[in-house]
């Protein structure tokens, strides 16, 4: 079965020791289509400039550009307005940005901050370091052994202390999707504002703000196509605007006294100094091209990816898959194994002397390794360009790990 | 040499026997070593006389290149002068660097040459020395090193 995705690739073409590269670290960055290395090309051919600062025609050019990527990725999420997408280097930016402007302007002694113990390391240090400042609390949603968050730390975490609850819609490590809306119900409940990390989950599954009434949402434009160095907060407008400024300097003020400042309204009153322009050309077009895709079509390409690599895997002895092991609805193609035996960075190393790309480590989610008492782990992680034959390559050469490493068959 | 030959015939002898992965008596060096991207740790063992290093051990876990690698050092220390030591040590990271590709300056480094082309590995040249920079940071902390 040929997948007709796959041409719109163009470094899927290359290959390394002259084996054809598969690419199963989308987790951590996906690839490029031509349509989004094109439209950041066109950008710096035609349309360069600094927006805002000029009154020349290349310059509005420049700013019409930044602002309808702006228009295009509010649509995307279905937000409001595009006054509520502030543009970001990426998700950690993002939630740094709501750590030091939300967080320290509501959070108060004794307050509490709820994170599932799963959560990438940008949803952890900025909120250790603000319980820190503040005497607030740090508080941890646990997991079943199949990577699904417990329902009574749900019900019994999430109280009236509790002001923010920050959550990964999908798990970088264990692809478990969790459940959005019942959190967000339950914290809006008592009062919590929710910040959803939809990094792992909008590269696969469609978002839409005012039906999970989510407060804030962040995302990296380079997991779902665009370029790197471009990423996105999305904040209630009322939130937001009652926020103040994160960095302060150019593009972000009205009037500049000597000793006092204005700040522009949103959303640039949180885009301090020149942004990524071309990035966020490269974001509007990776849009498009999503939609173009669908996500219904991503979805049962990545089911069937899923299924597939789950049922090869279960049936290598020595091979162990983290969180669910079955085919489930609440799963996305992130799929953290051990080779029994074998460091997780050997069997990286000997998959490279076959082309095959995957992450090897901790996976910047440290808590979750100890939590489940692995020093670190191998990780495949699909997109919709792969193809069933990339799982077979991959499985092939796992199959020859632990013969590598002299444990007989 | 490829990864593979690098993995089937030099590392896989090291790894199964496991004769210098265990503590020593009376050492009077023990040092650890951490590799925090890769979550490589050794802990090393020396007891040096006189400025000779009369026994070596290491402890840890972590990928076979930086336990192995580990390994075949201990092979090479034991018996050596602390100069001569350091002089593997340096000889050892000219390797890997590729500063160094004359082979007979490498000759010295007996099996450990096999880990030669981890140079060509960039991100496993950290795993290749961790037991090498241990052994180093181990000499220039001891007293009594001669
Ligand atoms: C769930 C999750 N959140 C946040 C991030 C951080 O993304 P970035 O490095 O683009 O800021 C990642 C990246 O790996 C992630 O997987
Ligand atoms: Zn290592």
């Amino acid at each position: 079965m040929s997948n007709p995705f796959r041409k719109d690739f163009p470094i899927l073409d290359s290959t390394f020791n002259n084996k054809p590269l598969v690419y199963l670290d989308n987790a951590a960055t996906s690839q490029k289509p031509d349509s989004v290395i094109k439209a950041v090309e066109d950008y710096y051919r035609k349309q360069n400039a600094n927006p805002y600062r000029g009154l020349y025609q290349l310059s509005v050019a420049a700013t019409d550009a930044y602002e309808e990527a702006r228009s295009i990725t509010a649509e995307f999420i279905n937000a409001k307005s595009s006054k509520e997408i502030i543009f970001t280097r990426n998700s950690t930016e993002a939630l740094n940005l709501i750590a030091y402007s939300y967080g320290r302007s509501v959070l108060k002694a004794g307050d509490e901050i709820v994170i599932p113990i799963s959560e990438h390391h940008s949803n952890i240090l900025p909120w250790q370091q603000l319980v820190k400042e503040k005497g607030a609390v740090l508080s941890y949603l646990y997991l079943d052994k199949n990577g699904y968050l417990l329902e009574e730390d749900i019900e019994n975490k999430i109280t009236e202390r509790t002001k923010i609850v920050s959550i990964a819609h999908v798990s970088n490590v264990l692809g478990t999707v969790y459940p959005i809306e019942k959190i967000i119900q339950k914290a809006h409940s008592v009062g919590a504002v929710v910040i959803v990390d939809t990094a792992q989950g909008i590269p696969h599954y469609p978002v839409d703000v005012k039906q999970w009434d989510v407060d804030f949402l962040v995302f990296s434009g380079h997991k779902m196509l665009a370029p790197m160095g471009i990423g996105v907060l999305y904040g209630k407008e009322e939130l937001l605007d009652n926020m103040p400024p994160f960095l302060t300097g150019g593009e972000m003020i009205e009037y500049v006294y000597e000793q006092e400042a204005t700040f522009a309204p949103l959303p640039n009153k949180f885009e301090a100094g020149t942004p990524n322009v071309g990035g966020a050309v490269g974001l509007a077009e990776a849009i498009r091209y999503i939609n173009q895709v669908g996500y219904d079509t991503i979805q049962n390409i990545e089911e069937e990816l899923r299924d597939h690599a789950l049922k090869e895997l279960s049936q290598i002895p020595d091979v162990v898959v983290y969180g669910e092991t079955k085919a489930g609805r609440d799963r996305c193609g992130v799929i953290s194994f051990n080779v029994e035996g074998v460091h997780p960075h050997d069997t990286s190393s000997i998959l490279d002397a076959d082309g095959i790309a995957i992450r090897a480590g901790h996976h910047c989610a440290q808590p979750l390794m100890n939590y489940m008492d692995v020093a670190a782990t191998c990780r495949a992680s699909f997109y919709f360009y792969n193809t069933i034959e990339d799982i077979d390559t991959f499985i092939h050469s796992l199959k020859k790990v632990r013969r590598w490493l002299g444990y007989g068959n | 040499m490829g990864i593979e030959q690098i993995y089937t015939e030099v590392l896989q002898e090291h790894l199964n026997s496991k004769r210098n992965k265990h503590p020593i008596t009376n050492p009077t060096v023990r040092l650890n070593g951490v590799n925090p991207s890769c979550g490589d740790e050794i802990e090393l063992e020396l007891r040096m006389t006189d400025g000779v290093i009369e026994d070596a051990g290491y402890t840890g876990r972590g990928c076979a290149i930086s336990q192995a690698s580990t390994s075949i050092m201990i092979d090479l220390i034991k018996g050596k002068s602390v100069e001569e030591a350091v002089k593997l040590a340096d000889t050892f990271f000219g390797m890997i660097k590729h500063e160094i590709t004359d082979e007979e300056k490498l000759e010295i480094l007996e099996d450990a040459i096999a880990l030669k082309d981890i140079s060509h590995m960039p991100a496993r040249v950290k795993c290749a020395v961790l037991g090498w920079h241990t052994l180093k940071d181990g000499i220039a902390t001891n007293p009594n090193n001669g």
